[in-house]
């Protein structure tokens, strides 16, 4: 078994993310490789060596990959695939975007958000929105996996691989940057969040967030939401937790305005502890909240905040 | 331009499903069937960009049992020219699929593939990706914006920490996010239109792609069920719970 992990990372500083995806990788085998691939990305391939676990950092460092093009990163992984029997990233937005391309590339079919390694070649993975859980065994040489973040615990950094740059640069050039709008928060992300405030559509309005906002500064909370609340223009799309949004198990979610719908829990189901407070008391979130409160959210959530 | 467009038989998002007791999948009889939303997406995408005059065609595909015909129909009834079904009744990889789609991409040639990002029953999200990778088509994944500009396409995509907007060549592959567009209902007319639309049948034998299954399923259970909890009388109450017995804040 030799695994190599793509790291989640900004250029400087290293995703949560990759933690929980070296542990599903460290269940597998012990010779686990991190690649890290980026533009300028030395804060985050020094970071990487720091990973319990991890064997060695390989960096390909380019402009070629400033953007994480699916195309480039795509096929540099490709290249470095065939000496490994695994491939696992995290399944974030950009593990999503090019692993499959990769799994293509090798002609080996892809096990998607894995939460659980049953040996080197079974996995568990959810389907119909974690309203199954599947099994499922792959007969590839090669197995290329992202990784639900939230099946496994982030690794330890107490660690000093050795990092080796590699020079090989895939540009594919038929891709390129435009630009980005990315969200500027000081609270803590929500994939990683110990505890999540979320608001439905029975906010509102966006102003009206800035109530959750409160209460989750005192919590030290992310701030999430349901489809709903995205769609009507409350709040970035960023902020989406379900099926289709970010996967969250944070120890206390609070979910305000929101109803429950099945592609919101599959968000958020694994959670440890759940509040809920509707004012519908047969609302469906009742069903897996663990403390549920049935008042209008405009009284009860300014009130929460006074008792923080 | 030419647009093709994939449509996959789902169960309606609607319907919770329940695991068989025998742990072989999960049961399908009697459940409503849909065209997965993502895909509904897709074909609006699709006959939006017909109706702007920057598509002149749009070619709908489903690979499928014979029933997935009529999510085909469907297609046909929102806008979409025509139909290519290409039948079997046996459960395939996201690979299978993405090789099938690149023998009609060959065989169409279009300006544009539009896909769904997931399927809301396998929930892999990868065969958009996996036709990019066979096809050397560039992708915009998780579109929530597309705009044909200058023989290019842009595509704004959320992305997990916002919106990112790319340029890619053409022809390119672009799935689809929730907030592309908020797909019509089809009218009964148009559905009486739609039968009379071609669709053309053919089997994955017809394009001598290999769809025997990489991957094995070896057992399907219903998750661990959440312990249902209480109601509080009030905050105060809720407070005092998170506190002491919880012990999360
Ligand atoms: C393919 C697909 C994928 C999807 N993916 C996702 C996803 O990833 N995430 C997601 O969240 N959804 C997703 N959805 C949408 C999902 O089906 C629901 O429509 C959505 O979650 C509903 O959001 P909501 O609970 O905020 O709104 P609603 O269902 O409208 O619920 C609002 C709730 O607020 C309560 N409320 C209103 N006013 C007050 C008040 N003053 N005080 C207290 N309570 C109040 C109401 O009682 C109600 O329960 C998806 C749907 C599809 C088809």
């Amino acid at each position: 078994m030799r695994i190599l992990v793509i790291a989640e990372h900004d250029n400087v500083t290293l995703k949560g993310a990759t933690l929980n995806t070296v542990t599903a990788a460290a269940q597998l085998g012990d010779d686990v490789d991190l690649l890290v691939v980026g533009d300028n990305c030395g804060g985050a391939a020094e970071a990487a060596a720091k990973i319990s676990g991890v064997s060695k950092v390989l960096v390909a460092d380019n402009a070629a990959y400033s953007h994480k093009l699916a195309e480039n990163l795509g096929s540099l992984v490709t290249e470095l695939a065939s000496g490994y029997s695994h491939v696992l990233a995290p399944a974030t937005s950009t593990g999503k975007n090019f692993m499959p391309r990769v799994a293509a590339a090798l002609d080996v079919a892809q096990i998607s958000d894995i939460i659980a390694v049953e040996s080197a070649d079974t996995f568990k993975r959810p389907i119909y929105a974690g309203n199954a859980i599947a099994t499922v065994q792959s007969s590839d040489s090669v197995k290329v996996i992202t990784v639900r973040t939230t099946g496994f615990d982030a690794a330890a950094t107490d660690g000093s691989a050795a990092v080796e740059s590699l020079d090989k640069v895939t540009d594919a050039g038929i891709s390129a940057f435009v630009k980005e709008e990315l969200a500027q928060s000081d609270r803590p992300e929500l994939t990683s969040a110990k505890v999540i405030v979320s608001g439905g559509r029975g906010m509102g309005n966006g102003e009206n967030f800035s109530m959750l906002e409160q209460v989750a500064d005192k919590l030290g909370a992310a701030v999430g939401a349901s489809r709903a609340a995205v769609d009507a223009g409350f709040v970035p799309n960023d902020m989406q937790v379900g099926q289709t949004g970010k996967i969250v198990a944070p120890e206390l979610y609070i979910a305000v305005g929101i109803s429950g719908a099945i592609q919101h829990l599959a968000g958020m189901k694994d959670s440890k502890v759940i509040v809920a407070i509707n004012k519908d008391e047969e609302a469906p979130i009742f069903q897996v909240a663990d403390y549920g409160l049935v008042a209008d959210l405009f009284d009860a959530v300014p009130e929460l905040e006074r008792q923080l | 331009m030419k647009i093709l467009v994939s449509v996959k038989r789902v169960v309606d998002f609607n319907v919770k499903v329940r695991v068989k007791p025998d742990g072989t999948g999960v049961d399908l009889g009697n459940v409503k069937m849909a065209m997965n939303p993502f895909c509904e997406i897709a074909v609006e995408e699709g006959v939006r960009l017909k109706e702007q005059g920057i598509a002149d065609e749009v070619v709908v595909v489903s690979i499928g049992p014979k029933a997935c015909q009529e999510q085909i129909r469907t297609a046909m009834a929102l806008g979409a020219d025509r139909g290519i079904q290409i039948e079997t009744d046996q459960e395939l990889d996201s690979l299978a699929v993405a090789k099938l789609l690149a023998k009609v991409v060959e065989e169409e040639q279009p300006g544009l593939v539009i896909l769904g990002k997931q399927s809301i029953d396998s929930d892999n999200n990868q065969t958009g990706q996996m036709l990019g990778a066979l096809t050397g088509m560039p992708q915009g994944t998780f579109a929530s914006e597309v705009n044909l500009v200058e023989g290019k396409v842009e595509v704004t995509r959320e992305v997990d920490g916002g919106l990112q907007t790319l340029s890619l060549n053409l022809p390119a592959i672009v799935t689809t996010d929730l907030r592309l567009n908020e797909p019509r209902y089809a009218s009964l007319p148009n559905f009486m239109k739609a039968k009379r639309k071609p669709l053309d049948t053919k089997s994955p034998a017809d394009f001598g792609v290999d769809i025997s299954p990489r991957l094995k399923t070896l057992k399907v259970e219903p998750p661990a069920e959440r312990q249902a909890g209480i109601i509080v009388g009030s905050v105060d109450e809720l407070v005092e719970k998170l506190k002491n017995e919880a012990k999360v804040i």
